[in-house]
């Protein structure tokens, strides 16, 4: 019964491991290649099968393999690649499988030696249970069995996902202190008892499905960045897309995101990029204060990280990492806003794989299936209504580095199929200065704004025909342009400046809460439908200068306190000025 | 007692193919070939064939030949003794001098853990106006050099060898010209920076394969002296070289490429290489900054396109200067804040009256008349191009911003410069 099943090693190419094993294999259970290290003792090597052929079976190995050698075992495990869930995970940082990286730290030197995995959940913890469901109670895989609090949250203890059909509650721990490990319930079905304690393991590949049904995503989710919300908006349960080339601000809009988006959770997966930029949030975050719940931002946030140095296989893990943490939460009737960046070097990861394997190339070497696989992965997002009545959600934004910053680029089109609001960036935007860099003619959304929707149409309509009046400059100077045509270049310019771009890194501009955007928003359009009486363009030019520069510095201005109505006077008051009767 | 196999059963390129037993993935290996002794390093193992990269390339080698298995990876010395010497690809000395065999440490190791990093704070002075004044480099930064064949980049990389406030510089050149070496080696002699250096030069004779091991063998000395508390700064010249040798062997390997004949781990080895830049959490740091040439000047190119993602801004080295516009520092604003109150302000300042300069000056070529105000811009910018561009200057930054503020004042009044007026008092000289 307890046999393990075991393989040896035959063939290592980079981190692939091809494996001839005894009895049976599952296609992506986990695997370990025991290494026999002469100074370190064993070293196991977490791996997953990635395809069977024969007696032979290719493993992705997760760490660096040098060192391997023909004739090294493997174990077999039967499981497939899985995630610990329970209390505990919120505040933590993880690499793409799990491993704890604060707690590496603290037994380890300066480096991630390769074979040292820890607990993804502390053991010695102690969390305030409370018991919710009774003894003779039916439940399904989902139910909450009790609760204990988990920050500002109130963490559900489920009946595990994976048990399947009807169980009876045979016996429930009393309310008080537990660790994860101790058994808060026994569930019985027919003559088959279960023990259940507050963790439970869960496939990453798999999406997780215990809730009622899913809801078309309506409900606009607040980013407090004006550009997405007026223009660009994403709903609670969407997707969406931020592609860019290199210095075009994707990794500061993420951030920017992360903190000012009205969300319960946040789940930030830096997969296959810079270190230093995750570094930053791992230093700030702890101390940056949460202006939502008045604790911390690290409090609601979990921070998945596997950069770009680290193994390339468990960056391919480390976004499925990400979204099953997401629907774990969701689960329990919260918001999570999963931010992976970036899901071309996730793409790159399923390159170098399957260049490996030899499989036949799809475009720019890219496999075949990997349109497939993005596509799966965003329909991971979702607005679910729970068996409990209760809704929770979880929204994906994907950030994309197009080589050369072409979107024509496979990853780029693969991902506009499947997400439902498309940010792109623009190089031309972030050269300018102006961001940020959403390029507000090329981007999209399915979803509609908390703005009213003729509002946003007129401000649309003004910006496009001020472009295409600026083409028009561009080849004929500013004589060839009528004062008419140069005042709607002006207002174009005005919506540019005053709305769509934003200054991040301002405690007061950095994020507008909704009433304020709706607010400033139709004083805007209030603004591009006067006709004006000026007379020639250097007049136009400067009167529109001042009513930009006012309107920024009412920006800056601290909602409804004294500067922001003395500059909300000010700037009626120039607005009247100038007004045709 | 080492095993020695004499079955060569395929010779591709610089790939060879053995039979043997008992062999570890990276393990490396003798070839004793009638033209000489080399090493080689197993890259992939199929049943009992091992495929091997031959540093000194497979030209001469027969299929009856001696591959003895040394039973250890790629190691590199870290010892103290390594200041002041010359090696090779394969990590030979070049200078005559004795082999060093004390502290030795495999190359390539794990990455840092991101929970051992800090944030980075501290401003490397380099003494050359447009990177400390304009672009400030920070410790544990990765910045490239973005370049064109024929521009000065190995100059500059002498330069800031010489002037760079570090405690140990570890130059890496990759396929570099012989001529470029010992230009290089010669005027760090002569200003005395060879010393507080550690050099591993693969010349454009060189094989191949041993141009592959430089990034990896400098960083891995880099990192033991890191780890001890130094301040080391890596010159890399020039990784376009190193992706073009993996381009050589990946192909020789007959792995699928994705762009260009890159293979498609390109991203992945050229990050691994530039993630090892850390600033340690209670230890010394590492920075790196690494010349990369862009075939064609196109910067959408696999190599150079690869590396902005993965670096923190980038140097445009462009004829014989730095470029004020596409070049940027990711982390400047980290350091230019505490540097001195006019840091900030003068940089944007003469940045913006120096892109004017430009439109005027392009004004001018097209014939127009030229106003009072582009007069004006054009003595600027002549100046500015001068004085602040020189890259063969050795001024702190203090004296860098003083000379900014002078040619301010030389071509324009207070108030068509748009500083603040605290500064403008503080700052602008008298007379």
């Amino acid at each position: 019964m307890n046999t393990v099943i075991t393989g040896t090693v035959t063939g290592v190419n980079g981190n692939m491991v091809t494996v001839e094993f005894d009895t049976t294999v599952t296609q992506n259970e986990v695997a370990y290649v025991i290494m026999d290290d002469s100074k370190k003792g064993e070293i196991r090597l977490k791996s997953e099968v990635i395809r069977v052929r024969g007696k032979e079976a290719d493993l992705q190995v997760f760490e660096p393999t040098n060192g391997i050698k023909r004739g090294f075992k493997v174990e077999f495990t039967g499981q497939l690649l899985s995630v610990e869930l329970g209390p505990g995970i919120l505040t933590k940082v993880y690499d793409g499988l799990q491993n704890p990286l604060n707690e590496l730290a603290e037994i380890g030197e300066f480096f991630l030696e390769r074979g040292v995995y820890l607990p993804a959940l502390d053991r010695t913890d102690k969390w305030d249970y409370t018991p919710v469901a009774k003894a003779g109670d039916t439940l399904v895989a989902g139910d909450t069995i009790g609760t204990v609090p988990e920050k500002i949250f109130t963490h559900k203890i489920m009946l595990p996902f994976n048990f399947r059909g009807e169980w009876e509650v045979v016996s429930v721990a009393a309310a008080g202190s537990y660790t994860v490990d101790e058994v808060v319930a026994t569930v019985k079905q027919g003559t088959e008892e279960r023990k259940v304690t507050m963790v439970q393991e869960w496939p990453v590949k798999m999406p997780i499905k215990c809730y009622e049904e899913r809801l078309l995503p309506t409900e606009p989710l607040v980013t407090q960045t004006r550009s997405i919300d007026a223009f660009f908006p994403v709903a609670k349960g969407g997707t969406f897309c931020t592609p860019g080339p290199f210095g075009a601000g994707k990794t500061v809009l993420q951030h920017a995101l992360s903190q000012k988006s009205e969300v319960d959770i946040v789940i930030v997966a830096a997969c296959g990029e810079r270190a230093g930029e995750v570094v930053e949030i791992l230093r700030e975050f702890p101390h940056l204060d949460d202006p939502r719940t008045g604790g911390k931002m690290i409090d609601r946030t979990v921070i998945i990280c596997n950069t770009s140095s680290m193994p390339v296989a468990a960056r391919e893990a480390s976004v499925y990492t990400a979204v099953t943490l997401a629907e774990y939460y969701r689960q329990m009737g919260l918001g999570v806003l999963l931010l992976a960046d970036s899901t071309s070097r996730w793409a790159q990861a399923l390159r170098e794989m399957s260049g490996r394997l030899e499989e036949i190339p799809g475009e720019e070497s890219f496999p075949a299936y990997m349109e497939s696989l993005i596509a799966s992965f965003y329909e991971r997002a979702g607005l679910v209504r729970l068996k409990d009545g209760s809704e929770g959600s979880v929204t994906i934004g994907g950030s994309v580095s197009p080589a050369g910053g072409n979107f024509e680029e496979p990853v780029t089109q693969a991902t506009l199929k499947v997400v439902g609001c498309f940010l792109g960036l623009s190089r031309e935007r972030s050269n300018a200065r102006r961001f940020p860099a959403i390029d507000p003619l090329d981007s999209w959304s399915k979803y509609t704004s908390f703005i009213d929707n003729g509002q946003i149409d007129f401000a649309r309509k003004t910006l496009r025909t001020g472009s295409e009046v600026n083409q028009m400059m561009k080849v004929l100077g500013e004589e060839g342009v009528s004062i008419d045509d140069f005042v709607m270049f002006m207002k174009g310019e005005l919506l540019d400046f005053t709305f769509l771009q934003q200054n991040t890194f301002d405690s007061v501009d950095g994020g507008t809460p909704e009433e304020r955007q709706k607010y400033c928003f139709a004083k805007l359009v209030e603004i591009l439908e006067t006709k004006f009486n000026l007379d020639d363009k250097d007049e136009a030019r400067s009167y529109f200068n001042g009513l930009r520069q006012t309107f920024i510095d009412w920006n800056y201005t601290v909602w409804q306190s004294d500067e922001f109505k003395a500059k909300e006077a000010e700037l009626t008051e120039m607005l009247n000025s100038k007004k045709a009767e | 007692m080492k095993k020695v196999y004499n079955r060569i059963i395929q010779i591709a390129g610089n790939v060879i193919t053995v039979e043997a037993d008992n062999v570890a993935n990276g393990e490396l290996a003798e070839v004793a070939s009638a033209h000489g002794t080399s090493m080689a390093q197993v890259i992939r193992i199929n049943g009992r064939k091992v495929s091997l990269q031959v540093f000194a390339g497979a030209r001469g080698v027969s299929t009856g030949d001696e591959v003895r298995f040394l039973g250890k990876e790629m190691q590199v010395s870290t010892s103290e003794n390594l200041l002041g010497r010359i090696f090779d690809g394969s990590g030979m000395p070049r200078d005559n001098g004795p082999e060093i065999e004390k502290n030795m440490v495999e190359i390539g190791g794990p990455s840092v853990n991101p929970a051992k990093r800090i944030i980075p704070k501290n401003m490397i002075r380099t003494g050359i106006p447009m990177i400390d004044l304009f672009n400030s480099l920070v410790e544990s930064q990765k910045l490239p050099i973005f370049s064109v064949a024929g521009e000065p980049y190995n100059e500059l990389l002498a330069r800031i060898a010489m002037q760079a406030e570090v405690d140990v510089i570890i130059l890496g050149g990759m396929g570099m010209k012989y001529d470029d070496y010992l230009k290089m080696r010669n005027t760090l002699d002569q200003h005395g920076a060879l010393s507080r250096s550690v050099l591993f030069m693969h010349t454009a004779s060189d094989p191949t394969v041993e141009c592959m091991m430089v990034p990896d063998m400098s960083l891995a000395v880099a990192e033991a002296y890191a780890t001890e508390g130094k301040k080391v700064l890596v010159l890399l010249t020039d990784m376009t070289n190193y992706s073009d040798a993996l381009k050589e062997i990946s192909i020789t390997m007959e792995q699928i490429p994705a762009n260009r004949g890159y293979p498609g781990d390109l991203y992945s080895q050229l990050a691994a290489r530039y993630e090892k830049a850390v600033d340690f959490d209670g230890a010394g740091s590492i920075t790196v900054l690494a010349v990369t040439t862009m075939p064609g000047d196109d910067v959408t190119h696999p190599v150079p396109d690869n590396t902005g993602y993965i670096t923190e801004g980038q140097f445009y080295l462009k004829n014989g200067r730095i470029e004020p516009f596409g070049s940027l520092s990711r982390l400047k604003q980290q350091v230019n804040s505490d540097t001195r109150a006019d840091h900030r302000a003068i940089m944007d300042t003469m940045i913006r009256l120096y892109s004017e300069f430009n439109s005027s000056q392009e004004k001018q070529s097209m014939g127009f008349r030229m106003s009072n105000w582009d007069e004006k811009l054009l003595k600027y910018g002549e100046r500015f191009e001068s004085e602040m561009m020189d890259l063969s200057k050795n001024v702190s930054l203090e004296d860098s911003l003083d000379m900014g503020w002078s040619i301010l004042a030389e071509c324009f009044e207070p108030n068509e410069t748009g500083l603040k007026s605290e500064l403008v008092q503080e700052f602008w000289p008298k007379n």
